[in-house]
């Protein structure tokens, strides 16, 4: 059975193929394709995960593909309970979202490229996954990449979302020359590329001291990329230009996942590098909080859940690089539920006023229950309100900040912004008077293939995490752990704060948005400044703009003056000396040559003209040449 | 001059004759006058073969050469009188190049044959040339003599073939 | 000088020289056809003298310098028939015998 897991993600991949080669034509089977692929995967992950409760392995599955002597390229697969629990959240997400697009995309014109592009999606999530060694992760993160990429641009008429698509790609790759150098590093000092045997380098300290932080470091950059950390956060906003679905599972449960995966995978070197963690933990904690600034003054929905994510992921990292394998991994999976649910509920109201802008709506909770209802509850799981799922792990992570107080302190900021925003977005959203009558009167519930999917993300918003609850005997941390299987505690007081932080976050929410008892403006009016820049996103992207981007303008215009003016110049040149040479030679041939050779003619004839006179015709000038010439003869001898 | 037998003298006036009428022959603005002198001339040779001691031969070049090709000249020179002015050139533009070539063509010939030793023989010659000449020409030269027969056919005809009016 | 004595071969060597030279002159230089032709009589005549000279002093018994010179007269004659036959030619067609006239293979 686990042996064959390789199928999971076979099946999208046969998708795609059968999509783009045969059926494009006809979208009611594509669609059908696709998300049959895609749930017989789901059915397959749960015997999956029920042999790995039952045996937690680490079972390795691979064959050699290329082999260089002293060490060789691995194709294969490597199960154990974050696998297990991935491949659930990969393929339950994926469903979901697909059935929804069925809905969401109805009628656009490239409808069976879209379902296409997401079966390679997950085909490349599920390849990695699996992977077991650091050369196929990449090429799967690659192709991630490309099909993020692909799926951003998805509507590349509009200008801002194909730049947005590159704008992700370019990112992501920028973190991925990190993500290399660590590869090249590791290799280097390990001679193997396999995570189970690098992981034993590390432990019996063959891989190890400054060499190994600076591994550790490189090897993140990917994740920062791809998670998108601070400083390479800048994409994921602009990426909301993509299709909401797409945003949903790429840009909110997976892709942006596979950064957190890709640290929990190999924790065992920021848990052997002190400095490689903390590094990761303060980029975590930074990315969290910028994000959830920037998050409270946005006005475009998406561009608020957009940031949100990013936070969130903030979150995970740091507690992965405080060294809490279970709690990242957790949120991980939380996570990806709830944020998938607000992306979709997000894509519901889209769907139904037309608009982004938050300030133009208002009041759809009438208009939209399901839609309304499910986003609260995704919301009070986010702000880890008891006993929804978001309450678990945010508590887990809180928890792994024990022993480092400023963590916890912005970790708890953190919380508090959260709680804060969600809840201005679902209040601006669904609460108060429609701020825009036209737009309100068009709105209505969504089709039934959107909103099944919000109600069981929904379910699993709140349930999902209670396989985390720490009094169960055969919870969360002991499946997913790292090293040893252990009970985690609970701390009434940490739960408590959190708790605490959350609900004075809703209540700060509600008093602004939902009672108007304090005015959002008079706020924004009383710190101005600190408005302005939260509201510009830290001026961030301007700043790359004019130290990365214009500067690599101005190079790529300086060498296309170059090659304009000098290369071109020096091709030029030489068709214009040869030229010369040429004429030169022309000149030498008509005048030289053909004089020589006219010459010669000219000499003859003139000669031949002078010479005829001899041709007299007399037989008497005859004899008297040949006399003389007798004569000359008889001298001569 | 050391000899003055009259052996000599007879060689001396009799070439003297020669030459004389051979530079009027070749210098006279008047054809007729060309013609005449070029009879005295070939008299003048008939007297020298006489001096050699050939009389046939003598006989021969006065009946001929005379008698019918100098004859032959004076017809032709009457037959083609030109009606033309007399003050015409007689010779064209090339004589003087003519003279020096001449004059260097004898230089070379006296040169040439002064110190050449010839094998003379002290013998006489058969008084009766006349006999021995016939005899030789029916029998050592009977070839060339039927030869010249037909060549002599083949003048014939072929002057009359040639002039005939048509 | 040999022969200077009596009149040896050279004499009539040199006269038969000056006389063809005499002849040769005439040939290369007369402008009348019927000129060239008793030029080119004296120039045979010539030949004669000295043929005949040879055969008196050298073979004087087998006379075939006096034979050759027979010859030469006759040919000579067949030759001055045609010559003239040839002139008359001649002047019918350009009622005039120029040699300097007759230049068709010129130029």
């Amino acid at each position: 059975m686990l042996y064959n897991a390789w199928i999971i993600p076979a099946l999208p991949l046969a998708a795609f193929a059968l999509i783009v080669f045969f059926t494009h034509r006809n979208r009611a089977v594509s669609a059908a394709l696709s998300i049959g692929a895609i749930l017989i995967g789901f059915v397959y992950a749960i015997p999956v995960l029920f042999q790995l409760i039952h045996n937690h392995g680490p079972h390795e599955f691979y064959f050699t593909w290329l082999d260089f002597g002293t060490w060789h390229l691995q194709i294969g697969m490597l199960l154990d309970p974050l696998t297990a629990v991935m491949l659930m959240v990969v393929t339950i997400v994926s469903s979901c979202v697909q059935i929804y697009s069925l809905g969401y995309m109805h009628g656009d014109p490239r409808f069976s490229r879209y379902f296409a592009y997401l079966s390679l999606f997950t085909f490349s999530m599920l390849g990695l996954v699996l992977s077991n060694n650091f050369a196929m992760i990449f090429i799967f993160w690659e192709l991630v990449g490309l099909t993020s990429y692909l799926l951003i641009g998805f509507w590349f008429e509009k200008k801002s979302a194909s730049d947005a698509g590159k704008k992700a790609f370019i990112t992501t790759r920028t973190g991925d020359l990190g993500f290399i150098i660590g590869i090249l590093l590791t290799f280097y000092a390990c001679g193997t590329l396999n995570f189970g045997e690098v992981f034993t380098k590390i432990e019996t300290g063959i891989f190890a001291g400054g060499l190994l932080t600076a591994a550790g470091i490189f090897l993140f950059c990917g994740a920062v990329g791809k998670s998108a950390q601070f400083p390479l956060h800048v994409w994921l906003p602009d990426a909301m230009e993509g299709p909401t679905p797409v945003s949903a599972l790429i840009h909110a449960a997976t892709m942006v996942a596979a950064g957190v995966y890709l640290v929990a995978r190999i924790l065992t070197v920021y848990l052997a590098s002190e400095t490689a963690g903390m590094v990761v933990a303060v980029i975590g904690i930074t990315t969290s909080l910028i994000a959830a600034s920037i998050g409270l003054v946005q006005n475009d929905i998406k561009r608020v859940l957009a940031y949100s994510t990013v936070s969130q992921l903030g979150y995970m990292i740091m507690a992965l690089g405080l060294g809490s394998f279970t709690a990242g991994t957790f949120h991980l999976m939380t996570h990806a539920f709830f944020k998938a649910l607000l992306f979709l509920a997000a894509g519901s109201v889209i769907h139904a006023v037309h608009t982004n802008d938050m300030q133009e709506m208002g009041g759809l909770g009438r208009k939209m229950k399901i839609t309304a209802v499910t986003m609260f509850i995704a919301s009070f799981s986010i702000a880890g309100i008891f006993p929804l799922s978001g309450f678990w792990s945010k508590d887990e992570i809180v928890a792994a900040t024990m022993g480092h107080p400023v963590f916890m302190v912005l970790a708890l900021g953190v919380a508090f912004m959260t709680a804060f925003y969600m809840f201005r977005l679902c209040f601006l959203t669904f609460t108060g008077t429609p701020r825009d009558p036209h737009k309100f009167d068009h709105a209505h519930e969504s089709p039934r293939t959107m909103t099944y999917p919000l109600l069981f993300l929904a379910f699993l918003s709140v349930f999902a995490g209670w396989v985390g609850i720490p009094w169960l005997p055969h919870g969360y941390s002991s499946f997913v752990y790292h090293g040893e299987p252990h009970h985690a505690a609970f701390h009434f007081d940490i739960a408590g704060i959190s708790l605490l932080v959350g609900l004075s976050g809703i209540a700060l929410a509600y008093l602004m948005y939902y009672r108007r008892s304090i005015s959002p403006d008079k706020v924004a009016e009383r710190f101005r400044p600190l408005y302005t820049l939260l509201y510009h996103k830290y001026y961030f992207d301007e700043l790359y703009d004019a130290v990365i981007v214009r500067p690599l303008y101005a190079i790529c215009d300086f060498w296309f003056w170059f090659d304009q003016h000098i290369i071109d110049g020096l091709v030029n040149g030489a068709a214009t000396l040869t030229l010369w040479w040429s004429i030169a030679k022309n000149w030498f041939d008509v005048k030289v040559v053909d004089g020589a050779v006219n010459g010669a003619a000219y000499t003859i004839r003139g000669t031949g003209s002078i010479l005829r006179f001899a041709q007299t015709g007399r037989l008497q000038n005859y004899a008297l040449i040949i006399f003389a010439g007798v004569i000359l003869i008889w001298f001569l001898r | 001059m050391t000899d003055v037998s009259l052996t000599s003298v007879t060689f001396y006036i009799l070439s003297f004759c020669i030459i004389a009428g051979g530079i009027f022959t070749v210098s006279s603005r008047n054809l007729f006058h060309s013609a005449v002198f070029l009879v005295f001339t070939l008299f003048s040779v008939a007297g020298m073969f006489v001096m050699l001691n050939a009389y046939l031969l003598a006989a021969i070049q006065v009946l001929i050469y005379v008698g019918a090709v100098a004859m032959l000249m004076i017809f032709g020179v009457m037959l083609t009188t030109q009606l033309t002015n007399v003050r015409l050139r007689h010779v064209n533009e090339q004589a003087w190049p003519a003279l020096a070539v001449c004059g260097f063509f004898l230089a070379f010939i006296v040169y040439g044959l002064w110190d050449t030793p010839f094998q003379v023989v002290k013998a006489d010659a058969p008084v009766n040339t006349s006999h021995a000449l016939g005899t030789l020409l029916m029998t050592k030269y009977v070839l060339p003599f039927e030869v010249v027969s037909l060549l002599l056919l083949a003048a014939l005809v072929g002057a009359v073939v040639i002039a005939k009016k048509d | 000088m040999a022969g200077q004595t009596a009149i040896g071969l050279n004499h009539y060597l040199m006269l038969s020289g000056i006389l063809f030279t005499i002849g040769m002159f005439g040939v290369l230089t007369r402008r009348n056809a019927i000129a060239v032709l008793m030029s080119t009589e004296l120039m045979f005549n010539a030949a004669n003298i000295a043929l005949v000279a040879f055969s008196r002093f050298v073979t004087p018994a087998a006379l075939t310098g006096q034979m050759i010179a027979m010859f030469i007269i006759v040919v000579a004659a067949a030759e001055a028939t045609v010559a003239l036959a040839i002139v008359l030619l001649i002047y019918r067609s350009f009622k005039g015998i120029n040699v300097d006239r007759i230049n068709f293979m010129k130029w």
